[in-house]
């Protein structure tokens, strides 16, 4: 299994360096030169690049942790926790693209913000002429992700809070009289965070070098290096493979720096912790947190219901003039017409995200029942899995894409579903390992000594008992696939369309209401999949209650 | 290394541990040989971490790798400590009733049934009598969820028995039950291990039930404690 996730990325990386340096024989590069690097540093747009890049990654993280704290800290064992939870939950599957363009959508100059306020309250009668999408500082990106890396690091929150022990250590905090966020900053956060470490620096790595989200919002002149890197890579002139293959090296180093800046400053935030948290203090900002929090949950589930409104409008849009914020007249034209084109791509899209997530399932399982069968505890190795989350898919895809080509595993559905398992499998075993290593092995015994054989325990009791967190796991390897973007495009050299490549493809000034329908066709495959999950389940189980409760 | 003694020496019907030892990381927890007739309770008594679990987990071949036994198992004189656990033929109830949460009661009952019982209507005949034997006729269709507590017990050991097992093992099965549900069940438990002359052993903390067990009580203890 290792061998899977770690070889393209081990292989891809071989691939970029060699080039950086000026060395690949198939593009005439027979000797070792640093003329890449010069061409590359001699971009004038590269220092803002990269500075883009960084501040995108780092704002991105900065926030969302510390939104996540705010929420933790100001609903932790409330009652409206539950639907602070319920509310951000759905956002996981929600791809980001899909999401990029719908926020899109809101915050335009031509948007449903400015249309709510005008002309009323802005006395605009045509959209104003402002830099909203695409902004050179990356704020809208930055916005978008953040929308997403929220629910995510909430739910990594939630997994790790039994964990951590985190009820009883509130609890006796508050009883010593520190107030609720003091007492979450001081005494649960401080465990929460080894555990958080992992989700924090993937959403580090990705907002660093995200590709698909930032074509559709990021800056254009110049762009986030990652989106740099892509156009080199992709520009027909082959003699600039060998300059992007410098960026991508570039882009690799920037992500391995900002994780090694970020492990610096949380040393540095721990001593400054460590003094704080001895003296005493029992109020952390209290009455501020406690009224942000729930604005901040409100709006980001407002900001949500905006941006698929807005979708869902457009693509049913017949005309939809500014500063109107209801389209003047319907249709479902558009649907029908793109739907006569897109079928065959969305039925692909689902078929490669089945199979993807079956094979990944198949593998986390027969890895995790081997534990269990020799009853080994995990092995440390096992982290490597997660390697493909932390390297930048930008900085070994266009490698990896040159191996595949030599293997002739390019262009066709199963090279890309190889791809896409390699990104697939680190979320399916994070997501089943857990449930599976806590389901109670006298289960397996009692099952074992009443007769039934080793597959037969499996089979007949394990597989049934975890059969939602198995569907939940498969739904979650699936909504992956659909929206890998990268992979789908280098893998499958640009002949493989997903409603994800279709989609992004679409960045570049098409119809709204094409966009719509597409965005929605990939928010829908991933919900579908997880409604899917979580029905099949409630149907076997109805008459189950431990099974339908839990 | 002593000679074993010849199997003819050792008793051929009932559970024999003959000089069985188990330890963790070279530290052994407690050595034991003992004969145990077919009906004959033994109560295993000790403070928790003496290695009861342990103990009834090596019988049973469900220990934990990271431990370590040595010694023989037999089994109405069949030597069973090489086998895989679903060939040993020794039951055991846990402190939880652990019926399957995603079979009914029947289901549950039914998974127990050797397969040797062909048939559907036979195996469902099986599952009806063993349930109105104990008073619960007509609950093989119920969802185990929807059970009291002590309804849950009785099925559990009736999963047991009707996998038709050479010796029964109790892992504390009595000790989340409340007083009055306890000293019912466990007499009920008793009294059907007796009836089928089934040998058990009782691993327990509590000297009513070691009492209520009416045998030999041992106490664990590593070599050189006592």
């Amino acid at each position: 299994m290792l061998a899977v996730l770690v070889l393209p990325v081990v292989a891809g990386l071989t691939a970029i360096l060699l080039p950086a340096f000026g060395y690949w024989p198939a593009l005439g590069g027979t000797h070792f030169t640093l003329d890449p690097w010069r061409a590359l540093l001699a971009l004038p747009s590269l220092p803002r690049s990269l500075g883009v890049s960084l501040f995108v990654g780092f704002a991105t993280t900065v926030f969302s942790l510390g939104a996540v704290t705010m929420l933790m800290a100001a609903f932790l064992g409330t009652r409206a926790f539950a639907l602070v939870r319920r509310l951000l939950s759905p956002l996981l599957s929600v791809p980001y693209v899909a999401l990029a363009f719908g926020l899109a959508f809101v915050i335009a100059p031509s948007g449903l913000i400015f249309r709510l306020f005008s002309p009323w309250a802005t006395g605009l009668e045509r959209p104003p002429d402002l830099l909203i999408i695409n902004d050179p500082y990356g704020l809208s990106l930055a916005g978008a992700l953040v929308l997403k890396e929220i629910p995510f690091l909430f739910l990594m929150t939630l997994a790790a809070l039994p964990q951590a022990d985190a009820p009883r250590a509130f609890t006796s905090a508050r009883t010593l009289g520190y107030r609720r966020v003091a007492a979450f900053a001081k005494v649960v956060m401080p465990r929460l965070y080894p555990q958080l470490r992992f989700p924090v620096l993937a959403v580090l790595a990705y907002g660093l070098s995200v590709v698909d989200a930032a074509l559709v919002l990021g800056p254009n002149t110049p762009p986030t290096l990652a989106v740099q890197v892509l156009r080199l890579a992709d520009d027909p002139d082959l003699a600039l493979h060998f300059e992007a293959s410098a960026a991508s090296v570039l882009q690799f180093a920037l992500v391995l720096s900002a994780i090694g800046l970020w492990l610096v400053l949380e040393r540095l935030a721990g001593l400054a912790w460590r003094q704080w948290v001895v003296a005493g203090g029992r109020h952390c900002g209290e009455a501020w947190i406690r009224l942000a929090a729930p604005l901040l949950a409100g709006a980001i589930a407002g900001l949500v219901v905006l941006a698929f409104s807005s979708l869902v409008l457009w693509s049913i849009s017949a005309t939809w003039r500014f500063p109107d914020i209801w389209p003047q007249a319907f249709t479902l034209e558009v649907w029908r017409r793109e739907l006569a084109i897109g079928l065959p791509i969305v039925c692909r899209t689902l078929l490669l995200g089945a199979g993807v997530a079956g094979a990944a399932l198949i593998i986390t399982i027969l890895c995790l029942e081997n534990e269990v069968r020799r009853g080994v505890p995990p092995a440390s190795t096992l982290n490597l899995i997660y390697i493909p989350l932390l390297v930048p898919q930008i900085a070994f895809l266009t490698g990896t894409a040159s191996l595949m080509i030599a293997l002739h595993l390019d262009g066709n559905g199963f090279g890309v579903g190889l791809a896409h398992l390699v990104f697939v499998l680190p979320y399916v075993f994070m997501s089943l390992s857990a449930p599976w290593r806590a389901y109670d092995p006298r289960y397996r015994a009692t099952a074992l000594l009443l007769g039934a054989s080793p597959w037969r325990a499996f089979w007949a009791v394990r597989l049934p008992m975890l059969a939602r967190a198995i569907l939940i796991a498969g739904a979650l390897g699936f909504a992956i696939s659909v929206s890998q973007y990268l992979a789908t495009l280098l893998i499958g050299g640009g002949r493989f369309a997903t409603v994800t490549t279709e989609a992004v493809g679409l960045a570049a000034g098409a119809d709204r209401r094409v966009i719509g329908v597409f965005a929605l066709m990939q928010a829908m495959l991933p919900f579908l999949g997880f409604a899917v999950a979580l029905v099949v389940p409630a149907l076997l189980f109805r008459n189950r209650r431990a099974l339908r409760d839990a | 290394m002593s000679e074993t003694l010849a199997s003819k020496d050792l008793p051929s019907e009932g559970l024999v541990l003959d000089r069985m030892t188990v330890s963790l990381k070279h530290r052994v927890l407690f050595r034991l040989s003992l004969a145990l007739k077919p009906g004959e309770i033994v109560a295993v008594m000790g403070p928790s971490g003496s290695g009861k679990s342990s103990l009834l987990a090596a019988i049973c071949g469900t220990l934990d790798p990271a431990f370590e036994m040595d010694g023989r198992i037999l089994l109405d004189g069949r030597p069973i400590e090489a086998e895989p656990p679903e060939l040993r033929r020794t039951g055991i109830l846990f402190q939880d009733d652990l019926l399957f949460p995603h079979l009914s009661v029947g289901g549950n009952l039914a998974f127990g049934l050797p397969a040797q019982v062909k048939g559907r209507a036979a195996r469902r005949a099986r599952v009806e009598e063993a349930l109105s034997a104990v008073d619960l006729e007509g609950f093989a269709d119920r969802d185990p969820a929807t059970l009291s507590g002590g309804q849950r017990a009785r099925i559990s050991l009736l999963r047991v028995l009707l996998s038709e097992p050479r010796a029964v093992l109790l892992d504390e099965p009595f000790s989340k039950l409340d007083t009055a549900l306890r000293a019912r069940f466990r007499a009920f438990v008793f009294e059907e291990l007796r009836k089928r002359g089934l040998p058990a052993l009782l691993a327990t903390h509590d000297h009513a039930d070691a009492k209520a067990a009416g045998g030999r009580v041992i106490v664990l203890e590593p070599p050189g404690a006592a």
